[in-house]
């Protein structure tokens, strides 16, 4: 497969730029930090632990993805078809897989951002006590993953649409199916009937169970290689829209 | 060659048959008007023959590529202005030319005069450094026309580059069309007549997916002549295209 990857940056350029053209981006750090602090401090039991580490912090992040993803993706390409531009992008000489990477990486910047404003927390419990960092390093890493494979999903459902709520919406849910999967909820559901590889499987592919791996400490590699798949069979497919469009 | 060749182009949508075996050929320094009512499949056919819609059948290329087997080579000779001139309304004028130049692979340097030649020619320096979301009608229009011409390509397809216009911006944009044409091959859809016996050296008028007529403007006006007097350029249309159109 040939690549440019001068048209990746490219893309990537104008897209990281596009998301600080309006004040949303503040607007959405800020509530990426309130809430992922909030959460942490008032619904993890951040200061009853009496413990310097980040482990309620990261909890809630799966739960915090699934709609703030949904939410950074959803206009990479609905917006697009809505305005037309697409028409004007496809018909320059560029690959779709460039445009479809150099959008996912702007997105998946945007999000390094916001974790990188997370770090603030760090500093708190290195000065509060002795969390161990590298328990605090793999969950960042192990979090970056999980917000990359919600990104991607995201970025694949604005494909379909050109309606941005629309792309939010079916992104929020599937995402909220794979947090799910991994619950005892689903999988009590699934006991009662489901043969057990089924219901190892469901469970193998949790993002809440795989995360929860990570946070821990250990860098797995089955839960590494579940989320970067999860990016790459998603940006397949959505290739794979972007050019199918071309038919309809 | 032919600079822009496409025949038996077919599209359509659910049931109905937008473009029903539309072919044309466009050879260098030509300016050809493609005319029709609105819904005549003028837009559906510009976008098969970028290879922006693929279609159910025929075949389009572009300088002697052919637009689905080799679209990146196609798109190379190609600029582009989509129905509406859709840009990025988050980007200055600037920003977005660069971005389109650069995309097509111009050189920082090349990029720097091609920018300087925009400006002047299709005069964008009031503009320059607005956000193209601030932008009037005609100016986005303008932006549309510069980001097709930012690459000085061979072929030019432009989806009613004048429409919602002014007379004043209309009677520019003809000339810019004009001064450019020489050693370009050009297609350009409008519902405008006026247009077309101004700038255009051929007429091609679709109705209902179908070529009906493809002519100079002069023979598709003796042809309709009666006793010698040629009629417009109006009544030849709404002969042709039905009493609906115009
Ligand atoms: N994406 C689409 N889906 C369904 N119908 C379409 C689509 N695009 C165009 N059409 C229909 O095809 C016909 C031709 O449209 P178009 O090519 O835009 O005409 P024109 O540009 O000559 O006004 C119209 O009846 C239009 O409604
Ligand atoms: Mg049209």
């Amino acid at each position: 497969m040939k690549t440019s990857f001068r048209t990746i940056a490219l893309v990537f350029g104008r897209e990281f730029r596009a998301y600080f053209a309006t004040p949303l981006a503040a607007v959405f750090l800020l509530v990426f930090l309130a809430l992922s602090a909030g959460l942490a401090f008032f619904a993890g039991g951040f200061f009853e632990r009496g413990q310097a580490d980040l482990g309620p912090f990261f909890a809630w992040h799966p739960w915090l993805f699934l709609i703030l993803m949904p939410a950074i993706g959803m206009r990479l390409w609905a917006d697009e078809r809505r305005s037309g531009v697409i028409e004007l992008l496809m018909t320059l000489p560029v690959r779709a897989h460039e445009v479809v990477i150099g959008k996912f990486l702007a997105g998946w910047a945007f999000t390094a951002v916001a974790l990188v404003l997370t770090m603030s927390f760090w500093l708190v419990t290195l000065y509060l006590g002795s969390p161990d960092n590298g328990i605090v390093v793999a969950s960042y890493i192990g979090s970056f993953l999980m917000a990359g494979a919600f990104l991607a999903i995201s970025a694949c459902i604005s494909a379909m649409t050109k309606n941005q709520v629309i792309a939010f919406i079916l992104a929020a849910i599937v995402s909220f199916l794979l947090v799910m999967s991994g619950t005892n909820l689903v999988l009590a559901a699934l006991r009662g009937w489901a043969p057990a590889f089924v219901v190892d499987l469901v469970q193998s592919l949790s993002f809440i169970t795989n995360f929860d791996r990570l946070t821990r400490g250990v860098l797995e590699a089955p839960a590494v290689i579940l989320f970067l798949s999860t990016i790459v069979l998603a940006l397949w497919i959505n290739v794979q829209v972007v050019d199918a469009k071309k038919a309809a | 060659m032919q600079l822009v060749q496409a025949s038996g182009l077919v599209k359509t949508f659910s049931r109905l048959r937008a473009v029903d075996g539309v072919s044309l050929e466009v050879s260098r320094g030509e300016v050809v008007g493609f005319l029709g009512p609105n819904g005549a499949g003028k837009s559906t056919t510009m976008k098969m023959l970028t290879g922006f819609l693929e279609p159910d059948a025929g075949t389009a290329s572009i300088a002697g590529h052919d637009v689905f087997a080799d679209p990146i080579a196609a798109r190379r000779h190609l600029g582009y202005l989509p129905e509406g001139a859709p840009a990025y309304g988050d980007m200055t004028v600037a920003d977005f030319l660069a971005f389109v130049g650069r995309m097509r692979g111009l050189s920082n340097a090349v990029l720097g005069e091609r920018l300087a030649e925009m400006v002047e020619r299709v005069n964008l320096a009031a503009v320059w450094n607005r956000p193209i979301d601030a932008l009037s009608k005609g100016f986005k229009r303008r932006v549309g026309i510069a980001q097709a011409l930012i690459h000085d390509p061979e072929v030019l397809i432009l989806d009613e580059p004048t429409d919602g216009l002014d007379p004043n911006q209309k009677h520019d944009m003809r000339e810019l069309i004009s001064a450019i044409a020489p050693g370009k091959a050009i297609v350009i859809s409008t519902h405008i007549l006026e247009e077309v016996e101004a700038i255009c050296s051929r007429v091609v008028i679709i109705a209902e997916g179908k070529v009906v007529a493809d002519a100079t403007p002069a023979a598709l006006l003796d042809a309709a002549a009666v006793d010698g007097q040629r009629p417009t350029l109006e009544t030849v249309f709404r002969s042709i295209t039905g009493s609906k159109a115009a």
